[in-house]
Formats: structure tokens, sequence, C-alpha cells
């Protein structure tokens, strides 16, 4: 059977499951439709919340962002499991207690204002939307990578699945389907890892291999990768860095984010009691690290490969690096998985010194410059994509074909399950908040059912379309989405809940207060609404306010907001009555019953 | 009512001082030991680096998990020592 054929199989036979379960999960009420009838099992939400959390990013670029990144990258493993404490701790089981359908019902209701609402239902909608591009177009690119058809017709297939299951089957079907697609998902990704932990290190589990002797040069595995790395000039992989503030900032602001995004809260609707909902968080964390643990130990592994695969003299005990690094291997040996990806132009190779030898490594580091003249090197030669190294992985460690068939559903189920969550997320906004709550609070049962359907379908359509034309903010998810969920999301829900005495002017000049600040900073060095060349100043550390990022500014925002919040409340009047007591009651679980449309 | 309600406040102060605690473990093995209180930690060695690059990549994660399975544990039987579980 062809790769192709095989491929096919398991990406067929993965969509035929889905809609398996989208046939058995019809929702018949609102309450099915927005938070799957309230009756899932934490355990299951725990993994279908995995699936939702773990997108296309978190399959296809993390381990390649670890990979280029070393140490500093780690902020992205802590960052989006660190989060789950605070949902745990923070959000999650109180705002389960409070039973209702989406997060812009808990602001609204809580701060007893309309405008708080509609200022949730922005920040939703932006950070969700851009959030789903990213989805749409890694589904996109694993559907032409492997199932040779163009980037187009694989979005509009991902649509086309995704409208079955998430239309008909809302929250219901959406929470089976994702069980579903974790189990591919994680499957798909840990035996490649399996494999090449075993070829580099002898230890069948990638992350303890990570922390293991590397086999043919017996060195532990990760001293020999920063040996090898910083013999091209790069930084040590596990060097520490001297921005600790940023590094600090930026960890946090992915946690606040992680807790504030709606697709990831919403998912603790579904569960029957409070006490399933902090269970729940636990499970999701621990489905989660499994690739996240796994990750790491595949970025180093690739990278350590990649090395080696260029310069084979340095794989063994080397006795003289410098010797090792000018036998680099010749173009027309290279493997064949280079010879598949260059194809795609994901990697390209320039012979700029023309010795018909591939030389690799970094021609922009200064110190590095008079090593590299030495050995004859007029600039790096190859160029690889970050985003090959999980997909190529199979092909580079010479694994089997039915192995590269199961890497193209995980990549698609990834990119699904999370589009799906965010898909709902938006349009129970609109069904919900806008259309029933704001415009048209006579709807009923039957018409806000229809609306959500619709609703639904309208969001797929229009996130089929930024997928096709994906405009210049599609690829600031981590500054964007974060950040909005980090600033106004996250520490309204949480001064919602832990602050009796927050009331509705507070809250909305808080949340308006840590959007804005983060706004103007990521536009000022990303450019305004991200039109390229708009930036005011460039996007280096040396322009960077005490060094901080653009991408880090969300926990900036976030205490922006807390500070605004407290210093309007405490000057305006005190919540009434009745508030305080919905605030008393969401702290306690008993007396909470299924979630409630009221 | 007087009675229910110093209850329902020794519930809610005994939640957040679990919190409390559950956030100094959760600052302390990421934001410390894998970040801020990395160089200290630089002379314990594991697998070719240092402990601190160990809690950055896996510890820091796998204390997560303890921590809320943790919190978890600990707030049934709040629930049901205050009587205010479901």
């Amino acid at each position: 059977m062809s790769q192709f054929a095989i491929n096919l199989l398991f990406v067929g036979a993965s969509f035929a499951l889905y809609i398996g379960i989208a046939i058995w999960a019809r929702a018949g009420s609102t309450k099915d439709f927005y938070v799957a009838g309230g009756g899932v099992h934490p355990v299951t939400n725990g993994m279908a919340t995995a699936a939702d959390w773990m997108s296309a990013a978190s399959f296809i670029s993390m381990a390649g962002l670890l990979a280029s990144g070393g140490y500093f990258a780690s902020s992205f493993l802590m960052g989006w499991t660190g989060g789950y404490v605070l949902l745990a701790m923070l959000l999650a089981p109180y705002l389960r207690k409070f039973g209702k359908f989406t997060v812009p019902d808990f602001i609204g209701d809580r701060f007893y204002s309309g405008a708080a609402r509609n200022i949730a239902v922005v920040c939703l909608i932006t950070a969700s939307v851009t959030y789903v591009i990213g989805q749409m177009s890694g589904a996109g690119v694993a559907f032409s990578r492997f199932l040779e058809i163009s980037n187009t017709a694989g979005i509009w297939i991902a649509a086309l699945i995704v409208f079955l299951y998430a239309v008909f089957g809302g929250m219901k079907g959406i929470t089976y389907t994702q069980v579903a697609q974790y189990v591919v998902l994680i499957i798909a990704y840990t035996i490649p890892a399996i494999f090449i932990a075993l070829q580099l290190t002898g230890n069948p589990i990638p992350m303890f291999g990570l922390f293991s002797t590397h086999t043919e040069s017996g060195l532990p595995l990760l001293e020999k990768l920063n040996m090898v790395v910083s013999e091209i000039g790069f930084r040590e992989y596990t060097a520490d860095i001297d921005n600790k503030l940023n590094m600090f900032l930026f960890t946090l602001s992915l946690m606040f984010g992680t807790a504030g995004l709606p697709h990831v809260i919403i998912r603790f609707f579904t569960v029957p009691k409070v006490a399933d909902a902090r269970w729940s968080a636990g499970w999701a964390l621990v489905f989660i690290a499994l690739l996240y643990l796994t990750a790491p130990a595949v970025g180093s592994m690739a990278r350590l490969n990649l090395v080696t695969t260029v310069y084979p003299d340095a794989a063994g005990q080397v006795e003289n690096y410098d010797e090792a690094m000018t036998n680099a291997i010749a173009y027309e040996d290279r493997p064949n998985w280079v010879k598949t990806w260059e194809e795609t132009g994901l990697i390209t190779f320039e012979d700029k010194n023309n010795d018909g030898r591939i030389q690799m490594y970094n021609d922009s580091n200064p110190d590095f410059a008079a090593t590299a003249s030495e050995r004859g090197w007029e600039g790096n030669e190859l160029n690889i994509n970050n985003d090959i190294l999980v997909l190529a992985n199979p092909e580079i460690a010479n694994l089997p074909p039915w192995v590269i068939g199961l890497i193209a559903a995980g990549g698609i189920a990834a990119a699904l399950s999370t589009a799906a969550g965010l898909l709902l997320a938006i349009s129970s906004a609109v069904s919900h908040d806008l259309i029933k709550k704001t415009f048209k609070p006579d709807i009923t049962e039957k018409g806000e059912m229809l609306a959500a359907r619709i609703s639904m379908a309208g969001a797929i359509l229009v996130a089929t379309y930024l997928g096709l034309n994906p405009p210049g903010f599609a690829a600031q998810t981590v500054a964007l989405a974060f950040g909005i969920a980090a600033a106004s999301l996250f520490p309204a829900l949480m001064m919602g809940i832990f602050s009796v005495t927050m009331n509705n002017k507070g809250a909305v000049a808080g949340m308006l207060a840590g959007l804005l600040t983060t706004l103007v900073y990521i536009f000022t060095y990303k450019g305004w609404l991200f039109i390229p060349g708009t930036n005011t100043l460039p996007d280096n550390v040396d322009n960077w306010v005490l060094g901080i990022s653009p991408l880090s500014f969300g926990a900036i925002g976030a205490m922006i907001n807390f500070a605004v919040a407290f210093a309007v409340a405490k000057s305006t009047d005190a919540p009434p009555a009745e508030i305080r007591e919905m605030v008393e009651s969401v702290r306690y679980p008993k007396g909470a019953g299924q979630a409630q449309d009221h | 009512m007087a009675d229910d309600k110093s209850n329902a406040a020794a519930y809610w102060s005994a939640n957040l001082r679990l919190i409390f605690g559950s956030l100094i473990v959760w600052a302390l093995v990421s934001y410390g030991f894998a970040i801020l209180l990395r160089p200290l930690l630089a002379g314990i060695p594991v697998g070719g680096t240092d402990l601190g690059f160990w809690f950055a990549q896996q510890g820091s994660i796998l204390t997560f998990i303890a921590i809320i399975f943790h919190y978890a544990w600990r707030m049934n039987k709040l629930d049901e020592k205050f009587g205010l579980g479901e």
C-alpha cells in the first residue's frame, strides 16, 4: 500500500469515528448544546479538556519551539500547564456552582451590567477567533502535506467535519469527539517519540530519556546537545538567561491567559458537581502532561539528531570537534526525509561556499564569525521550519509508513478538537449572550436552539474564510489571545468570586484598563492592528520597556486591571445585597445542581 | 442562621488558607526553582544539566498535577466537614 493510501486510511477512519459520534450525540436541548447536558464524568471531561486545549500549535509547533528556544522555551511548558492550577483553585469550581452556560453570562450577572457582559463578549470573540484561525490553517497544512490536496480544499474539508458534529451535537457532540481525538493525538505523538528516545538513549520513556545517557557518545544527552550546538555557534541548549524578569512575566501571562480562555472554562460547566470540576482540572492536566512531558524530549532529541545528521562525525565520542565539524554531510548524501520536505519548501538549502556540503550554523553570532570563516563557511546553508520536527519525526527515525499515517490523523485531530471548542465558545456567546440576553430576551428554548445552531454555522464560515485568507493578527495568537484573556477576563472572573465588594463600575473600568494597556503595548511593537510597518518602536529587546516583551505584557495588564478595578470600586457604590448573596453562594458547593438556564 | 453564617465563613477561610499554601508551592517550583532561583540550584546536577532546568521542563508540571489533586482531595474533606458539599 502506498504512503498516500495509508494516510488516507488513517485520516478517513478517524473521520468516520467522529461522524459516528456526531450521529450518536445529537443535542436535544439548549442544555445539551451548551453544556453537554451537564452530566459528563470528570475523567471524560478531563480528556476532552486536554484535546480542547492541545491545539495544532501544541501538537505540531511546540517541540520545534522547545528545540530552537532551549531553556527559555520552558516558559511555554510551565505557562500552559500552571494555568490549570489557577483554574482548579480560583475559577472552575465557583463558575460551575454559578451554573450558567457561558463566561460572559457570569461576568454580566455578577457585575449586574450589560456593559460588562458585552466587553466580555468582545474579548471572548477576539481571543477565540484569533485562536481558531491557527487551527483552520493548521488543519490545512496537515491535509496538504499528507493527503496531497490543496490547502484550500483541506480547510474546507476540516470545516465540513467540524460542521457535522458541532452544529448538530453542540457541546455534547464536541465532548465525545474530543475524547476520541485525544486518544488519536496522544498515540500519534507518543509512538514516534518512544522510538526516537530508544534510538538515542535506549530508554523507551521519552521524559526519562531526556535526562539519561546518549548511547552513541556515552555522555548525558543534554550535555552532548550543549556541546554540539555550541560548536556551531548557538547558545548552549540548557544555558540560563539574563532577562529573568521577562521570562517570569511571560510565564505568568501564559498562566493567567490559560486560566482565562473561555473555551477551556466552559468545559468545566459540563460536569455534574462542583467537586467534579476540581477533579476534572486535575485529570485534564494529567492528560495534557502526557504530551507536555514528551514534547521537550522530542524537541531536544530531534535537534541533536538534526545536528548529527548534518555533521555525522560529531555524533559519537569526539576528540576534536573542529575536525568533526569541517566534515559536514555532502548535499548529495542527504537523507530522504530532507528531500521530501525540501519539496514542501519547509527545508531550503543554498550552497553559499560552493563546497557541495551542507553547513548549518548560527551565522548571526558575531563571536562565532571568526571560527566560521576559519572553517571556510560563508553563511548558514540549511533553513528548517520549526514546525516540521514533529511531522518529520517518523521519517527521521525511519519508522514504518503507518506511523506517518497516524501522525497525519493526530495533527488533524489536534486542530479539529481545539477548533470545535473555540467555535462553541464563540457561538454560545453570540446566541446566548448577544441574542438571548441582549437583543431578544423573550426568545423560546426552541428559538434559542436554532439561534445557537445558526451561530455555530456562521462561526464556522467566518473561521473558514479567515483560515483561507489569514489576516495580520493570525500569527499573533500568543500575544493577542493570551494577552486579552490574561489582562481582561482572568482578573474579572477572579474578582467576581473572591471580592464581595467589587462592583459594576470597578469591573468595567478594570477590564477596559487591562485590555487597552495590553493592546497598546502589543501594537506599539507589533504594528497598530498588526498592520506591518505601523509599529511605533522596533520589536526587539533594546526597545522593550524594562526588557518586557509584548508577549509578556498580559500579566502586567492583569495587575493594572486589578488596581484600577479596586480603586474605582472603592470610590463608587457598593454592589447591592442580592449580588453579595450571589457571591456568597458561588463559594459553597451546596445546592449547585446541574448547569441551569433561568 | 448565625451558625450557618459563621460555619460558611470558617469554610471559606479554610479554603483560602489551602489556596494560599498551594499557590506558594506553585510559585516556588515554577517562578522559584525553574526561573529566579535557578542559579542557586546550579550546583545540583541532574542528567547532564542542573536541577533548575529539570524543574523548568518536568518538575514544575509534575508538581502542578500533585497540587491540583491534593487541593481537590482536601476540599472534598472540607465540604464534608462543614456540611457544605452536594
